[in-house]
């Protein structure tokens, strides 16, 4: 049996993410701290690596490689996203450097646990069969709960890791159950004969809801969608800044594509059950993560709340079941978790040695101090709410589209509401921002890395180019899911 | 009613009642056992059905080593376990109903068709004329070789995470370092000092 049955060669960038992860952890022992550098060029590279062989032989949608028996699936979908998803690592990076640096937390394991955490959501993007789900969603969500706990000797921070672990084994163990109900109804573990026994009606229908409701509450967990909500904005408040760059945006894509092989690629027999399911999911998340984001005082619990806003989103597109839903909830995705990566890393950037830029207050007179920097978080802040000609309206737009589209129009309007709901926190900041005296005491100037500041700009300014690329993005999404 | 489906509910209610035990007795060595009770009546089951190495495997290495670990764990810890253990009779009602809802619920679904012959399946070891034990190498080292590789990584982030957040490096603390003490030349441990021979009358000046 040679290497090729296997298909390993449709693995090459896992598996250079894995050696490079190895290479990391062990070269590191040997790299004095002031030469810390290394390794993080060492990382980037690894990220450039694998994204060349991801591009290199990119699967244009309708084409499907199969490695592992159907353990794992490459298609546009997954190429995509992992290309996405090699970006966001590399910004986690470059943004968090200097905020690392400053803490005393940069050290080697950092890149290794995020590059673990990324090879478990590739994993996710991938799995065509239910072990290799719940072992990528293993390996993303273990290595974020150390990144969460890295800076240990702080008691917020431990505080948040031991939360996010409890819940988030909790919300493992429901996923595992579900998958066993599946297994049990199906007798298989592959996702396609999961479908195919729930077409032909040889598995027990009763089995299979109990286990899809199971699986559906482990997604919205990952999501943070809202009655498993709990632990979101505890872990982004307490993590250091840097971490929660990375926990509140990659992970959203691993999710996404979560959801979709489950729902779509295993359970697409039972879509008149679980949409309901997902509606409900998202009308509760829609409602109250918006009305608790109003109250906050602090910016990173207010993106955690805000999150639920876009979770809302996400999940109305995913419920429609169309090509049109699974494409522009791709979309969607895509938007936000590059617009929080760009959120996240303003305040990451804006943050110096024994200076958080966390409170809301931090941002009064921001137009003052940093132009720059007030002009691209506005952006970012106008594209969340959802303002014309920035990416978030078309990706709200899209969404409304597909689910009038499905004749979901009480969810469209509702959706509408509360997307203009959640305008106003966001214009808050910007108000404060700019039209607001700069607060009394002295606030340190932003790092002046050129490298972050070409980095943050980029992120902010994807949200304006949007307007050009939005349309064959959208190309591609319908393609991929057609 | 033969024998093997005798004896596989009643392993089966014993796992159950062991496993209500671990959360519910106060004395936290005493949950520890009834998980280890557990764990082995499972092993029994599997042993009914044919998965002899993983019997074995689990008796070996859950049994005998992690909750022996767990024991000593518990053992060591010196947790004051009434305070938390207040709210229980208070919530046992609202608590016992909801199980016994959920209970009811699944057995309502479950029991409704076609799930007993699903358990009688032909073995794939059988199957094939290989022992189980084989099958299963087999199986771990080919068709699940992808899983099977996703978990090891998973173990080394589980090391790599613990250890980066439990090592310290304490400042100041003395300790041997054999490697050092191995490579010390004659000049680091004496030095020798040239001085002039003192003579009475320098004393005295």
């Amino acid at each position: 049996m040679n290497e090729f049955a296997f298909g390993l060669s449709l693995l090459l960038p896992e598996l250079v993410v894995l050696s490079g992860l190895c290479v990391l952890l062990l070269l590191d022992l040997w790299i004095s701290p002031s030469r810390r550098g290394i390794t993080h060029f060492l990382a980037l590279l690894t990220l450039a690596f694998a994204a060349l062989l991801t591009l290199r032989e990119f699967h244009v949608p309708g084409e499907v490689g199969k490695a592992f028996g159907g353990m794992f699936l490459r298609d546009a979908m997954s190429d995509g996203l992992k290309t996405a998803l090699y970006l966001l690592t590399g910004a986690v990076f470059v943004y968090g450097r200097g905020y690392l640096a400053e803490r005393g937390l940069w050290k080697g394991e950092f890149y290794v646990l995020v590059l673990a955490a990324l090879l478990g959501m590739m994993a996710l993007t991938s799995a065509g069969n239910l072990l290799a789900v719940y072992l990528g969603l293993e390996l993303m969500a273990l290595s974020s709960y150390a990144l969460v706990a890295f800076d240990r000797d702080a008691p917020k921070s431990s505080e948040a890791a031991i939360k996010y672990f409890v819940l988030g084994a909790l919300a493992s163990g429901l996923m595992l159950y579900g998958m066993s109900m599946l297994y049990g109804a199906s007798g298989s573990l592959d996702l396609a004969s999961i479908r195919q026994a729930a077409l032909d009606g040889s598995a027990s229908p009763e089995l299979l809801r109990l286990g899809t409701v199971f699986l559906i509450a482990g997604i919205a967990f990952k999501f943070g969608a809202a009655p498993f909500h709990t632990w979101l904005p505890d872990v982004y408040q307490g993590s250091p800044s840097a971490i929660t760059l990375f926990v509140g945006s990659l992970p959203k894509v691993a999710a996404f594509a979560m959801a979709y092989r489950l729902l779509e690629g295993g359970l697409s027999p039972l879509l008149e059950f679980w949409r309901p399911i997902l509606i409900a999911i998202a009308m509760l998340s829609l409602s109250l993560g918006n009305v608790v984001a109003l109250a906050q005082s602090n910016l990173k619990r207010m993106l955690a709340y805000s999150n639920m806003l876009h979770v809302g989103f996400i999940l109305i597109g995913l419920s429609s079941g169309t090509t049109y839903g699974y494409a522009s909830a791709m979309v969607y995705t895509l938007f936000y978790t590059v617009a929080a990566a760009g959120a996240f890393g303003t305040i990451v950037v804006l943050s110096a040695r024994g200076f958080e830029a966390e409170r809301i207050e931090d941002y009064r007179g921001l137009a003052r101090r940093a132009p720059w920097h007030a002009f691209l978080m506005m952006l970012l802040m106008a594209s969340l709410a959802g303002f014309p000609p920035l990416f978030g309206f078309f990706a709200k737009i899209l969404i409304l589209k597909a689910v009038i589209g499905a004749e979901l129009i009480e969810v469209a309007v509702f959706a509408l509401i509360f997307a203009v709901v959640g305008a106003f926190y966001y214009l808050r900041i910007v108000k404060l921002m700019f039209f607001d005296e700069p607060a009394e005491e002295r606030i340190p100037a932003p790092a002046a890395d050129p490298a972050v500041r070409f980095a943050l700009s980029v992120n902010a300014l994807i949200q304006l180019l949007a307007l050009f690329a939005w349309g064959p993005l959208l190309a591609f999404s319908l393609a991929t899911f057609s | 009613m033969n024998y093997e489906l005798v004896l596989f509910y009643a392993l089966g209610g014993l796992m159950l009642a062991a496993a209500v035990g671990v959360i519910s007795v106060r004395n936290p060595v005493h949950a520890v056992l009834l998980l280890v009770l557990a764990f082995f009546t499972a092993a029994c089951l599997w042993l009914l059905a044919g998965a002899e190495f993983l019997a074995v495997a689990l008796v070996l290495v859950y049994v005998g080593a992690v909750m022996v670990l767990f024991l000593f764990v518990v053992m060591m810890l010196d947790v004051r376990i009434e305070p938390l253990r207040a709210g229980f009779i208070r919530y046992l009602p609202l608590g016992l109903f909801v199980a016994a809802l959920m209970a009811l619920e699944m057995l309502a679904v479950v029991t409704v068709k076609g799930v007993g012959d699903r358990v009688a399946e032909a073995d794939p070891a059988l199957a094939t004329g290989v022992s189980n034990t084989e099958w299963v190498g087999r199986a771990l080292f080919t068709d699940y070789l992808y899983p099977f590789e996703l978990a090891g990584v998973i173990l080394t982030v589980a090391i790599v995470a613990a250890i980066v957040l439990t090592l310290r490096r304490r400042e100041g603390v003395r300790k041997q370092d054999p490697a050092r003490q191995v490579m010390v030349r004659r000049t680091d441990r004496i030095r020798l000092v040239k001085m002039p021979a003192e003579t009475a009358r320098e004393e005295k000046g």
